[in-house]
């Protein structure tokens, strides 16, 4: 045994230099990225609130939001202030909310399922989702009042995630492979069930829910905002506080129970909190994809994967994403207005094929 | 200057672990029985692991020996007698309390997200945030990595390592929890000669330090070199259990391997010495 003596010394001299380098540099990138994020969300709500048909400038944004709250400030003319209050800002603030549920609810996933391709397109929750609203459109049901749309979308996201997580996991696992081939499968079958809801559908109907499925916060009101607060900022609210468990999670279900965590609890809370939050986004925006996969992925490369940092990021990312890509879809082809969803579509595959690429030739791919 | 606290951490009421004297018992199997479908894979298991020595679980593919140690850890439920932890039935402890008692190291190592090496070490604080010892995290952290030699690659990927890189961060991170209570499956075999004896020394050094060890082990060499115990596992059952040097020999080896060996002392140590009987 005493001959082991010198090299432990060695070891540990070794280490003591670099000991108390710790955590720093993380923490305080994660501190930048954050009041990036904080700081570019801003600038583009302001210029999004500013910015269409009718041009308001910022200055008299920032003095109608101060009179309003009571803050000095000045309220605009007549149409300025019933454009600003009426039209721009509900459809900013519903942006805000869908994208920022979109981002959370992918960083989510991702770490439930300790799988990076989880996003709820893409495994087909939003297709699940999205046949509770149609049903719900189809069927003209009015049970809630506004809320019956989302109801109904969380009920069926709900049920789709619980489905596709029975489907894809196998001794604590999922495979990519498995997870993907799901997916498909449930997107199949929720496209079928909305075809069926849109053949029996009556033309206004059908034209409603068309446009719907299409991706678009065009018609945003404040009863729509209202219709989804609650569900997203629960489900925002509640997300955080498993970023911790989460990160162990990716050891592994066995071994983040031997370090305390309760893994079916966490499971089931952060299930129901995917499927209320996917359930906000899809019950007013329909289907938009690759928010939730982009924004992950993304601040990942940029500070790494721990889920204390990801999860609210997501959600801010998420948030900037869509607001900048609806005020993207209601300028660029002005006076037409492009589908969000098509957009975000748009955008996103490339950076899909992107990703898979880089993948491949940095770890083989995603076996 | 006080770091400020992360508001988002929920602080909980947990039985922190009391000091245990050397000799005791930290965990027991009473007549233990654990099916699969119907079929026994573990019968009558009588066997304590005590605060201090180093056990080892030794047999052949498929005896138990992986199946024991989940069940030391309260990984899998009891089909009859019963396991104790620190005193206590195991299904009595919240999943919080036993990650205070007891630190498992599985076969493989795996990650879904590429944590830095440093990150998945200090994983293993996890339990003890919140409590009055989370200020030992990095000490704990620091001393886990350099025992473990991973200090060198603190700031690289997980996935970026090789097995037996990852096998060694994976032993840090079990290291760094500072349980009393190590469960540690195969953590040699991924290892060079070197890191096979590194890992056996840090067996021993916990132990010295009144840690309870559980190891499983293929080799029986390391087996008879460093544990105070061995347990033979044979079809599910306890054939024999005690110190090495009395339990390991020609006779009992031969027959639960199936295959004849021979065993003599070290010309130097007087530790067994197992080969297998070969005719060149």
């Amino acid at each position: 045994m005493t001959a082991t003596s010198p090299e432990r010394t060695r070891a540990g001299a070794a280490a003591a230099p670099e000991g108390p380098r710790a955590p720093k540099p993380r923490r305080s990138s994660s501190f930048a990225l954050t009041a990036g994020l904080l700081a570019a969300l801003l600038v583009c709500c302001l210029l999004s609130a500013g910015l269409g048909a009718y041009h308001i400038s910022l200055g008299d944004v920032l003095a109608s939001v101060q009179h309003r709250l009571g803050l000095g400030g000045a309220a605009l003319d007549r149409v300025g202030e019933s454009v600003l209050w009426n039209v721009r800002l509900p459809r900013v603030v519903l942006a805000l909310l869908v994208g920022a549920s979109l981002g959370c609810a992918g960083a989510l996933m991702q770490g439930v399922f300790g799988n990076p391709l989880a996003e709820p397109g893409v495994i087909g929750i939003s297709s699940g989702a999205a046949v509770g609203a149609v049903a719900s459109i189809a069927l003209g049901l009015n049970f809630l009042g506004n809320w019956t749309v989302t109801v109904c979308a969380f009920a069926a996201g709900l049920a789709t995630v619980l489905l596709v997580y029975a489907l894809s996991r196998s001794g604590g696992r999922t495979e990519v492979v498995t997870l993907i081939l799901t997916g498909i499968a449930v997107n199949a079958f929720a496209g079928a069930l909305i075809g069926l809801f849109i053949f029996f559908a009556d033309n206004a109907q059908i034209s409603q829910i068309t446009f719907w499925q299409l991706g678009s916060l065009a018609q945003a009101t404040w009863s729509k905002v209202l219709a989804v607060l609650p569900c997203a900022v629960l489900g925002l609210l509640v997300a955080p506080f498993h970023a911790r468990r989460l990160d162990l999670l990716a050891l592994g279900e066995r071994p983040a129970r031997h370090l305390g965590v309760d893994v079916e609890r966490l499971r089931v809370v952060l299930v129901l909190v995917v499927a209320l939050l996917t359930a906000a986004a899809v019950a007013v925006a329909g289907i938009i994809s690759f928010v939730g996969l982009l924004v992950p992925h993304l601040l990942r490369m940029a500070n790494g994967p721990g889920h204390r940092f990801l999860v609210p990021g997501s959600a801010l990312g998420g948030a900037l994403v869509l607001v900048v890509g609806d005020l993207a879809a209601r300028t660029v082809a002005a006076p037409a207005e492009l589908p969000l969803g098509v957009l975000t579509a748009f955008f996103g595959s490339p950076f899909f094929f992107w990703l898979l690429r880089r993948t491949r030739r940095k770890q083989g791919g995603w076996a | 200057m006080r770091a400020p606290r992360n508001p988002f951490r929920v602080r909980v009421r947990r039985l922190l672990p009391a000091p245990v004297s050397p000799g005791s018992p930290v965990a027991e199997a009473r007549g233990l029985r654990v099916l699969r479908g119907r079929r026994p894979v573990l019968d009558r298991i009588a066997l304590t692991a005590h605060a201090g020595e180093v056990l080892a679980l030794v047999g052949p593919n498929g005896a138990g020996k992986s199946t024991l140690l989940a069940a030391l850890a309260a990984d899998l439920p009891a089909d009859g007698g019963e396991i104790r932890i620190d005193g206590h039935p195991a299904d009595g402890w919240s999943a919080a309390e036993l990650a205070l008692r007891r630190a498992v190291l599985p076969q493989s190592a795996a990650l879904s997200f590429p944590f830095p090496v440093e990150d998945v070490v200090r994983m293993g604080r996890a339990p003890w945030a919140g409590t009055e010892r989370a200020e030992e995290d990095d000490p704990a952290v620091a001393a886990a990595m350099a025992a473990t030699e991973v200090t060198g690659f603190a700031a690289r990927p997980f996935s970026a390592l090789s097995g037996g890189e990852r096998a060694r961060v994976a032993l840090a991170r079990v290291l760094a929890q500072r349980a009393p209570l190590l469960l540690l499956d195969e953590p040699t075999a991924a290892l060079d000669l070197r890191h096979q004896e590194l890992v056996l020394r840090i067996c021993r050094e916990r132990a010295a330090a009144g840690d309870a060890v559980v190891v499983v082990l293929h080799d029986l060499g390391l087996a008879a070199a460093y544990a105070d115990r061995a347990a033979v596992l044979h079809d599910g059952r306890i054939a024999v259990a005690g110190p090495p040097a009395e339990v390991f020999t020609g006779e009992l080896l031969g027959e639960v391997y199936r295959q004849p060996v021979e065993v003599f002392p070290h010309p130097r140590t007087g530790a067994p010495l197992v080969m297998p009987t070969r005719e060149t």
